[in-house]
């Protein structure tokens, strides 16, 4: 590694930084790791106990106090979707949105539509009971049918390879079948979205994407002990 | 590029609206203006935007594309020869592009439950509005540098953002009595708001206080005699 005479090897390193704060189950940071991984970014990881934050993560993230952040030479990004674009604006090798103005803001939509309905509506189902479950999985599904439509002729919604909006639904592809499982419904089935299905096991088995999830007991363990929390304070129907 | 090759589907009281359209005046961008009916949403609005069928919606040739912020960017990636709305930087774009989503995920959200709300709740959300705008004259310190927007020296995505919510800011203002945007509190923003709307590219689609004051009552009246949303 070259250096000036003024400039140490440590320095430079330091000036180099990346750090990710994450927790060892939020699906949001993973997004970032995925980004990083596929980019071959070198980072360290600061794994996050939300109920016992950092004083670090306060000082950067003072707004929202969430993870995931990623400092990059002392400065910090927040919002995963916000991160991914830095990431892939700093670092231009596997690009993860496409070149394509239209196709841009095409990914960028689909992004946004899966933070701000797809995984609500899903979140919905999870959480409630009786009548209020049946109106959730009407509209969780209503949901799912755009995004399976998108995935039409492709293998990834980003085409033959991963990119954005693969990385911004990624959590369904672990997620989904796990709140199925520990809450007893089925949202996506063979049948009703082949796409998606189709979808969810090449992108949870794709190299990097495989090696990241977070171990499944652990996950499902944590989910039960979530839905018991709603359930409790759900009145009965 | 024909007028006809890019058109605005929107409404004149949308701050959503104005923000494509502040991007296009800021490109120099000849468009068509199509005005929704407050109501009813129209054929070409229900096609264009499937999913959400809402406005703004930006049509440019055969494409549709929706949610206001993304064709704000849009716009900024398609005519490249005009002005840039985003800065070069990718840490400053993504600081951008931060306060652009708080400004609509938590302080408008707290603006909008404002409207509504009663007694204890409505001091609720006005302290939020009012900690949010603490928040944002310190962002507009960091991101403006001593010039005059948070773009710096020309209006940028974050002076688009927010400040397409000037005009609903200051109906707020009236309707609640109280002085939201403060020379003592928020001096920066108070000079930042005089200077956005009275840009070239703001001034002709900025709604005036008063039209939108009627507006707002009339869309208070509805909300009163409307049935109660399914969801």
């Amino acid at each position: 590694m070259a250096s000036s005479a003024t400039v140490t090897a440590n320095q430079l390193i330091i000036m180099a930084e990346l750090k990710l704060f994450r927790t060892w189950s939020s699906p949001f940071p993973l997004r970032v790791v995925w980004a990083l991984d596929f980019k071959g970014i070198q980072y360290d990881t600061i794994f996050e106990d939300l109920s016992n934050k950092s004083s670090l993560l306060l000082q950067y993230n003072p707004i929202y106090k969430k993870v995931p952040v990623l400092v990059h030479n002392g400065k910090p990004l927040l919002e995963s979707l916000v991160i991914l674009e830095y990431i892939d604006e700093t670092w231009k090798q596997t690009p993860l949105l496409p070149e394509d103005p239209y196709e841009r803001a095409t990914a960028r939509f689909w992004a946004k539509f899966g933070d701000d309905k797809v995984l609500p509506s899903i979140w919905n189902v999870f959480i409630k009971q009786g009548k209020d479950q049946e109106e959730a999985i009407v509209t969780a599904q209503e949901n799912l049918g755009f995004v399976e439509r998108q995935l039409t002729g492709k293998k990834f919604f980003n085409g033959e390879t991963i990119g954005f909006v693969d990385l911004a639904f990624g959590w369904l592809a672990k997620l989904l079948s796990l709140w199925e499982e520990v809450c007893g419904v089925t949202l996506i089935d063979h049948e009703k979205f082949p796409l998606l299905s189709e979808w969810i096991q090449n992108f949870a088995d794709a190299p990097i994407i495989k090696e990241s999830w977070p171990p499944r007991d652990k996950l499902i363990t944590k989910y039960q002990a979530l839905l018991e929390v709603y359930t409790s304070k759900e009145a009965p129907k | 590029m024909a007028k006809n090759d890019v058109k605005v589907l929107g409404a004149w009281p949308s701050p959503y609206v104005m923000r494509p359209r502040i991007a296009l005046n800021i490109k120099s961008v000849n468009y068509e203006f199509l005005e929704e009916t407050f109501g009813s949403k129209s054929e070409l609005l229900l096609q264009s935007n499937l999913v959400h069928k809402k406005i703004p919606v930006l049509i440019h040739g055969d494409k549709p594309i929706c949610e206001s912020m993304i064709i704000v960017e849009y716009i900024d990636e398609v005519w490249t020869s005009g002005p840039s709305i985003l800065p070069s930087d990718p840490y400053d774009r993504a600081i951008q592009r931060f306060w652009a989503a708080y400004v609509d995920e938590k302080w408008f959200a707290a603006m909008k439950g404002l409207r509504s709300a009663q007694g204890e709740e409505r001091k609720a959300f006005l302290d939020q509005v009012i900690e949010g705008l603490a928040l944002l004259e310190e962002a507009f310190g960091k991101c403006s540098k001593g010039k005059a927007f948070f773009g710096r020296d020309r209006i940028g995505l974050l002076d688009i953002a927010f400040g397409s919510f000037l005009a609903w800011l200051k109906v707020t203002e009236k309707v609640n009595g109280v002085k939201l945007l403060d020379e003592a509190k928020t001096p920066g923003l108070v000079k930042w708001a005089e200077r956005f709307c009275a840009d070239a590219a703001v001034k002709s689609v900025m709604p005036e206080t008063e039209k939108l004051l009627e507006f707002s009552k009339f869309l208070a009246a509805k909300m009163k005699g409307a049935p109660p949303p399914k969801n």
